[in-house]
């Protein structure tokens, strides 16, 4: 977890969580609590894994309205987006 | 005689004062600061600030309109949370959170019933334009212990409102003559998850974009034994849909004389329809995803915005050739837009650079610029005077 953290320096890390709040935010809300899209709070994310949630984030969920963010993030900045989003810390 | 003089003297003082000068309400209007739950007050004839309101709670995804008298707006925030705003001394005068989770509302056309339109719990609530009293709960009920968000809630003549669901696939026409016990008509299977809808600035046709297939479902208000429609059911056939960055917008009514516009879903491109066969007539190619597809109010043009990454640019549609005459760099973050009633003049939030842009339409001349905290929906009080708006 560090590795990842340490990966991704602190200007896009800032990038991610203006990303995940603003654009994100479009439909999951801009506190995340929900919206056209589901909330994505930790207590509602706990029981899935971070490997399904980093894919859902770069490959999308087909039949939904959630698109796939690959073509601006990579395969570590979705883990780190989706270990944020559990509340796990990066440290 | 002293006292008597210096009552005189205060009379004519406040007089003189400037906030004591009665004015009218009809060139202002409100820009949402998402990020902070205020609101800016803004006049449109100067081009200013003249009050920020704050405390609204999450306004990430709001809107709003305005009452009768163009005095109040009422804003609806993401968070359930309805605030009742006076334009004139820039005050919060009440706030009910009817909701966990709102995306936007309507205001009756007696303009004494204010409806919202519900995520979390799925349905509509009426209340009391004046006192924000809840008068009536409309669970969006579809099957058997399955309930709806709603989307594009809109106002229509005699007294309705109509609305769509997105998981339900319905559309919901309200008589609220008696708003404590609604009567509800509703249509089936009008097409995979309506998103958002409008109505025609005259009030008969409402029409509900779909993001689960292709085309868009029409109700005709004043021939409901029709009833929905499918219409451009193929638009995208030679060309797969892309994902969706951000959900298109179905608001206002971009028409002209002959054709209406559309925003594609998952597609850069602007649809066009012939208003009386609803058959397509032109895909305008656009700049990427479109957001929105706003007329200025004579028709003449159309102002469109994108979604991500694109949303630094709009374009200006000419539409008597349906071709796209400008593209403009505006900035980063361009979330919505906002014709000045005569369509002079065109307001623009610019999110991630914190301001709001004047353009004249005439021209495409920046007019003047506004600084505001992270700024999405921009709603003007002309709006009050404007059916489905």
């Amino acid at each position: 977890m560090a590795a990842i953290a340490a990966d991704i320096t602190l200007q896009r890390q800032d990038e991610l969580l203006y990303l995940l709040h603003q654009d994100c935010g479009s439909c999951h809300g801009m506190t995340l609590k929900g919206g056209l899209g589901p909330p994505l709070l930790p207590q509602v994310l706990q029981d899935k894994p971070v490997e399904l949630l980093s894919a859902t984030i770069l490959f999308g969920r087909p039949s939904t309205p959630m698109p796939p963010w690959s073509f601006m993030l990579n395969a570590d900045e979705a883990t780190w987006l989706a270990k944020h989003l559990k509340g796990q810390a990066h440290d | 005689m002293i006292k008597f003089l210096s009552l005189i003297v205060v009379a004519v003082f406040s007089l003189s004062l400037p906030a004591a000068e009665p004015r009218g309400t009809g060139d202002m209007g409100i820009i949402i600061e998402r990020a902070n739950g205020s609101v800016l007050i803004i006049e449109t004839t100067h081009n200013s600030q003249l009050y920020r309101v704050e405390g609204l709670g999450d306004l990430s995804h709001a809107s709003a309109v305005f009452s009768r008298d163009e005095r109040h707006a009422y804003v609806f925030g993401r968070d359930g949370g309805l605030s009742k705003i006076d334009l004139l001394s820039g005050t919060l005068l009440k706030r009910v959170m009817q909701a966990g989770n709102s995306i936007g509302g309507a205001i009756s056309q007696d303009g004494k019933i204010i409806a919202v339109s519900n995520y979390e719990p799925g349905g509509v609530k009426l209340f009391d334009s004046t006192s924000l009293e809840l008068l009536s709960d409309i669970p969006a009920h579809y099957a058997e212990s399955k309930q709806s968000k709603t989307v594009g809630l809109v106002d229509a003549p005699n007294q309705h409102f109509v609305f769509s669901l997105f998981e339900g696939n319905q559309i919901w026409l309200l008589d609220a003559h008696n708003p404590k016990q609604p009567k509800i008509q509703k249509f089936a299977d009008i097409g995979l998850q309506p998103y958002d809808a409008l109505i025609s600035s005259n009030g008969r046709f409402y029409i509900a974009g779909l993001f689960g297939e292709e085309g868009l479902a029409l109700l005709d208000l004043w021939q409901l034994d029709k009833g929905v429609q499918r219409i451009l059911p193929h638009y995208g056939k030679d060309d797969p849909k892309k994902p969706v960055y951000k959900m298109p917008h179905l608001e206002g009514w971009a028409l002209t004389d002959d054709y209406a516009l559309f925003p594609a879903v998952g597609r850069n491109d602007v649809l066009v329809a012939d208003r009386r066969t609803w058959q397509l007539v032109k895909k305008i190619p656009v700049y990427g995803q479109p957001v929105f597809v706003m007329s200025r109010p004579d028709g003449r043009q159309v102002w469109v915005n994108f979604a991500m990454p694109n949303n630094d640019t709009v374009q200006i549609i000419d539409t008597l050739k349906l071709a796209v005459m400008t593209t403009k760099k505006i900035g980063k973050g361009v979330l919505h837009m906002e014709f000045t009633p005569r369509g002079e003049a065109v307001w623009l939030s610019v999110r991630d650079e914190d301001k709001v842009q004047i353009y004249g339409t005439e021209d495409g001349q920046l007019r003047g610029e506004l600084p505001a905290h992270k700024p999405s929906g921009i709603f003007f009080a002309a709006r009050a005077h404007q059916s489905g708006l």
